[in-house]
């Protein structure tokens, strides 16, 4: 990507992440330590890279996304809203009774949305017969989706693997949110899934391995994904959960617990201040 | 005799037969030759996948297929169904209501051989708790066309209820079966069975037997467990002032249940249920464990003659 295109998706980075505070804010309640570790693959995907309409989200030959770590919901719906999908002021309404915006992502609900998610390790199957449903009818979309690395520990997400594999779904890209972190503490701690790059790759995946918060390396990567034929693709993006606000960074803490007003209003100082210097660069 | 052919099979060669329609995509979990899917891959193999040992990531993967347009089943054994992928069943299917129609096979005690692991019991409690779901559980093969014919016309999901065992058939090319609705098989007026699957049969065998007893008994055949005919439950109620309901099921959670909570609110009448009494089943001949387990038409007549003296 040329500087300009990079320089304006790190600054909808940054009100990705705005959104993201204030969703949870708002609901004082949600995700936004592994929403903001994803916060720049969100970003790439849906303002650089995905074929959508949204005015019609529907649209049958669009590129797929299932947000496989549901819980995430906040760093999708502010992607969404970014992208046109919806109003952004819409956002803070997350979480509450009266908001189409659900804690975790519903299809039915929230234009955009691909698949109904939140019970981990079923995203990526979901996405696994969408990938299939284009080879079958020769439709040349793409279908991504976004695991968190604790969420590996489900079997549901090896049997995904082995049978992407098996049917060869070139046409099917994931990412792992490779953040270390997990609700109880380090993933290494809780329940270690050790080289997960060599188990991907065992698994006959093609394996990336990228710095998650780096545009241009998730651009790389997403692209050489494509030109692999017969083989999906498993970009390991590393990250810090949490990224963007000092005191969420590298705390499991922050998995899912909303800050307080002034500690909201400190990380937004901060998200302003990441703006200001992009706005001078 | 009547001729006997397995739900299963009718399933599978209706799955074929239908299978014309492009938007019909098959998926199995390694048990194709058993749930009789192998006879769609036969004639359609481009639009059959194998996802192997895995009915989880079949069912959401089925679930994921769907959302592009098609008309997905998948199949497995129900105890895989409606057990083991329960959660994938409602999260990825039932919750975004996604049009997947589950063909779960070897439902029942009638598994027999196999043992309790594999005779699931269970299945349509599960299953009609959940939001969106159709639950379905035909009598014999002309039910299983026509059930999987309904299946494809309704938007949304479907369990479909099968079982292992050749069964007769009961009914002819001039059957009706409509989703939601039950079907009066023999009018009587003194208690009403009402049966679904494997027990239509040993219903519609019972109701000679009552007669031979001077016990007028209408049967009632209800393929459709979920949304449950209320009309003929409360007719029945009515005009009968009895109920035995039968089903090779637990008595709890099934079809027993879902009529009683008709009869409690709507009409409350003297009901019966024969099923399996919250236990599990065991290996053995189907036709042995029906009879100890109470599944057959002489256990259906000793409970009219009970439900009677209730009324």
């Amino acid at each position: 990507m040329d500087k300009k295109t990079l320089l304006e998706l790190k600054k909808k980075a940054v009100r990705v992440r705005k959104h993201i505070l204030d969703e949870v804010y708002s609901a004082q309640s949600g995700h936004p330590g592994g929403s903001l570790s994803s916060t720049e693959i969100f970003t790439y995907l849906f303002q650089n890279e995905m074929k959508l309409d949204p005015a019609n989200p529907k649209w049958m030959d669009r590129d797929r996304f299932v947000l496989s770590k549901g819980h995430c919901a906040p760093g999708l719906y502010a992607s969404l809203a970014v992208r046109g999908f919806f109003p952004e002021k819409d956002l803070t309404g997350f979480r509450s009774i009266d908001s189409y915006l659900q804690g975790h992502p519903s299809m039915k609900d929230v234009p955009g949305v691909d698949m109904s998610t939140g019970s981990l390790g079923q995203g990526i199957s979901t996405a696994v017969g969408m990938a299939l449903a284009g080879k079958l009818d020769k439709k040349d979309y793409r279908v991504f989706t976004l695991l968190g690395d604790g969420e590996i520990q489900e079997g549901q997400v090896w049997e995904a693997l082995m049978s992407a594999a098996h049917y060869k779904l070139d046409n099917l890209t994931a990412f792992i949110d490779h953040n270390g972190l997990q609700i109880d503490g380090k993933i290494s701690d809780v329940m270690c899934p050790e080289d997960v790059v060599e188990k991907f790759r065992a698994f006959c995946w093609n394996v990336i391995q990228i710095d998650g918060h780096d545009l241009e390396a998730i651009e790389a990567a997403v692209q050489a994904a494509k030109a692999i034929k017969g083989k999906p693709t498993m970009i390991v993006a590393e990250t810090i959960k949490g990224k963007g606000v000092s005191y969420m960074e590298d705390v499991a803490g922050w998995h899912g617990m909303a800050p307080d007003e002034e500690l909201y209003k400190k990380a937004i100082a901060e998200l302003d201040e990441a703006m200001a210097l992009l706005e001078v660069e | 005799m009547a001729e006997k052919i397995a739900t299963r099979q009718a399933y599978g060669d209706a799955l074929a037969e239908f299978g014309v329609d492009e938007s019909i995509v098959v998926f199995d979990a390694d048990l194709s030759k058993s749930t009789k899917t192998a006879t769609f891959e036969k004639k359609y193999p481009e639009r059959f996948f194998n996802m192997g040992i895995a009915e989880a990531n079949m069912m959401c993967a089925a679930a994921g297929m769907s959302t592009c347009g098609k008309t997905v089943f998948a199949s497995t054994f129900a105890i895989f169904a409606a057990g083991r992928a329960c959660e994938q069943v409602r999260n990825s299917i039932c919750y975004p209501n996604l049009n997947v129609k589950i063909g779960a096979t070897h439902a029942g005690i009638s598994v027999g051989e196999d043992g309790a692991s594999h005779q699931m019991l269970e299945d349509i409690a599960n299953m009609r708790a959940l939001p969106n779901m159709v639950v379905i559980s035909p009598a014999d093969a002309v039910e299983t066309r026509l059930a999987v014919k309904a299946s494809i016309e309704h938007k949304g999901p479907v369990y479909l209820r099968l079982g292992r065992l050749n069964v007769p058939v009961i009914f002819d090319e001039t059957y009706k079966f409509e989703i939601g609705k039950g079907v009066e098989l023999k009018s009587g007026s003194d208690v009403t069975i009402i049966a679904t699957g494997l027990l239509v049969h040993e219903a519609i065998t019972a109701f000679d037997i009552l007669a031979e007893k001077g016990i007028s008994a209408r049967i009632v055949n209800m393929p459709t467990i979920k949304p449950i005919d209320e009309d003929i439950i409360v007719k029945a109620a009515k005009e009968t002032g009895a109920i035995v309901t039968a089903e090779e099921h637990n008595i709890l959670g099934g079809l027993g249940s879902a009529v009683c909570e008709v009869v409690a609110e709507k009409c409350p009448v003297p009901v019966l249920r024969i099923g399996t009494k919250d236990k599990f089943g065991k290996s053995g001949k189907p036709a042995l464990l029906m009879k100890e387990y109470e599944l057959t038409d002489e256990d259906i007549v000793k409970k009219a003659e009970e439900v009677l003296k209730l009324k």
